[in-house]
């Protein structure tokens, strides 16, 4: 028993790797945005994270390791959440006292884990092929070309849009209650939820932005 | 008013439940949720049926026994009641009820819409309390000085009756807030600190023995609790069982 299994444990770790997850959004978001307005600065910093032996050989495994331990840390509490009512409501009426997005964190996480599958095919596996399989010759100049190419197709930038509405929804009830299930609830609460509301609109909108302003940039182009 | 009343019918805790309608008529909109079964069960009796069981005692919303999950909600419609605190006005003639017990895997239904809710009470012995000497020379509580603040706020988690409500309108069947507030009464106060890391460990690893399901923060149970218990219980729970942790 003990810390490791209790349900409370299992609570806290989810909220902490939620929270490495909400800050490595963030700084992807930071780096991206340098596409639209700036594409030297999105090779350079890409080449940075792609070539640095820090950001590759420590934070990446890290990085793994916190997206796999929160989705399957998830699948685990909702099968034990589940089996905790064996006799389902004739009715029950969720939506009058809490959320869409707080009762349905398995759905949103669902796709937004889907859309992981779409993204590490899209990027970060012919990235491993190009760098260690294939061991390309370094070009710190070839990611924005390789990037924008991406979302040429209609089809990828539809999945993209309703993947980060999903991830909104995710993030709305995620980010705030992490600090509810850290213990942190007080005077300063208020604040920080309106923080967590916002950075949840505010990340998957610029994301849906730059999907879509490299999708339409291409087309006028073409 | 006349109403139509789906309920929940289990003849004992191995049998299979199921939903059965009934009708009632002539309730008057002043009366209390209980009343109106109390009426339908004079019926029952009368046509030489089985009344339905469901729990009841002090029918003054203090004592946390009547639960019954009425159109899918714990306690029913109305805020911050107990079922019997629940009047028929919430209601329309004609409406269909539905009555179900109150659901978890660690409130077994007993009979109808009687549950098994000793979970809650194996929680407590398992350090909802505070060891005092009691052979004589007791000290006097008042003696020992607390600010108005955590006074409050104790009396506020203290206010939690153990009715179950936040069990059974968790869609995880999570006991948190329960247990949050049961430990919060004493971790506020300074009689409750010689066992406080103790209380928190035992009262969790028992909550977790019962098979409640995880709370994931919905913030139902907040919503749907008669006596208003804050989730801010759950939040100092989880604070007080990390300080006791590590």
């Amino acid at each position: 028993m003990g810390i490791l299994t209790s349900s409370i444990a299992r609570k806290v770790a989810m909220a902490l790797s939620g929270l490495f997850l909400v800050f490595f959004l963030g700084q992807h978001f930071v780096i991206n945005i340098t596409s639209v307005f700036s594409p030297d600065t999105f090779n350079s910093w890409s080449h940075f994270m792609g070539t640095n032996g820090l950001v590759q050989g420590l934070l990446q495994p890290v990085l793994m390791f916190g997206v796999v331990f929160h989705f399957v840390m998830g699948f685990v509490l909702e099968l034990k959440n589940r089996n905790a009512r064996a006799v389902k409501y004739a009715s029950f009426k969720g939506g009058v006292n809490s959320s869409w997005a707080s009762r349905n964190m398995i759905i949103s996480g669902l796709v937004v884990l889907a859309f992981l599958g779409l993204h590490f095919y899209d990027f970060w596996i012919p990235e491993m092929i190009h760098k260690y399989i294939e061991t390309n010759p370094e070009d710190p100049t070839r990611y924005f070309a390789e990037t924008v190419h991406k979302f040429e197709s209609h089809v990828r930038v539809i999945i993209y849009v309703i993947s980060f509405v999903l991830l909104a929804l995710h993030l709305w009830h995620g980010f705030a209650s992490s600090f509810q299930s850290i213990g942190f609830n007080n005077t300063y609460s208020k604040a920080l939820t309106r923080f967590a509301k916002f950075y949840a609109i505010f990340i998957p909108l610029g994301f849906i932005f730059i999907a879509l302003y490299h999708h339409f940039n291409q087309l006028l182009h073409h | 008013m006349n109403l139509t009343l789906k309920i929940w019918r289990q003849k004992d805790a191995g049998s299979k439940g199921q939903m059965v309608d009934y009708k009632v008529t002539e309730i008057s909109e002043h009366m209390s949720f209980l009343e109106m079964m109390d009426v339908l069960n004079e019926q029952l009796i009368n046509s030489g049926e089985e009344p339905v069981a469901f729990d009841h005692d002090c029918r003054e919303g203090i004592c946390g026994m009547c639960s019954m999950f009425i159109n899918g909600e714990a306690h029913g419609p109305d805020r911050g009641v107990t079922t019997c605190q629940l009047h028929m006005r919430m209601f329309k003639d004609g409406n269909t009820i539905t009555i179900e017990p109150f659901r978890a895997k660690a409130f077994p239904v007993i009979k109808d819409l009687v549950v098994d809710r000793t979970s809650f009470e194996r929680i407590q012995h398992a350090g909802g309390f505070i060891s005092v000497n009691t052979s004589g020379n007791t000290q006097d509580a008042n003696s020992i000085p607390i600010s108005k603040e955590a006074a409050d706020e104790a009396m506020d988690a203290a206010t939690c009756i153990g009715c179950g409500a936040c069990v059974a309108t968790c869609k995880n069947s999570s006991a948190m807030l329960f247990v949050g507030a049961k430990v919060s009464q004493y971790a506020l106060l300074p009689q409750g600190q010689v066992e406080a890391s103790e209380r928190v460990l035992n009262m969790v690893e028992q909550m977790d023995k019962e098979g409640f399901g995880n709370c994931t923060n919905t913030g139902a149970c907040e919503i749907e609790c008669p006596k208003g218990i804050s989730l801010e219980n759950i939040a100092r729970m989880n604070r007080e069982y990390l300080k006791a942790s590590l």
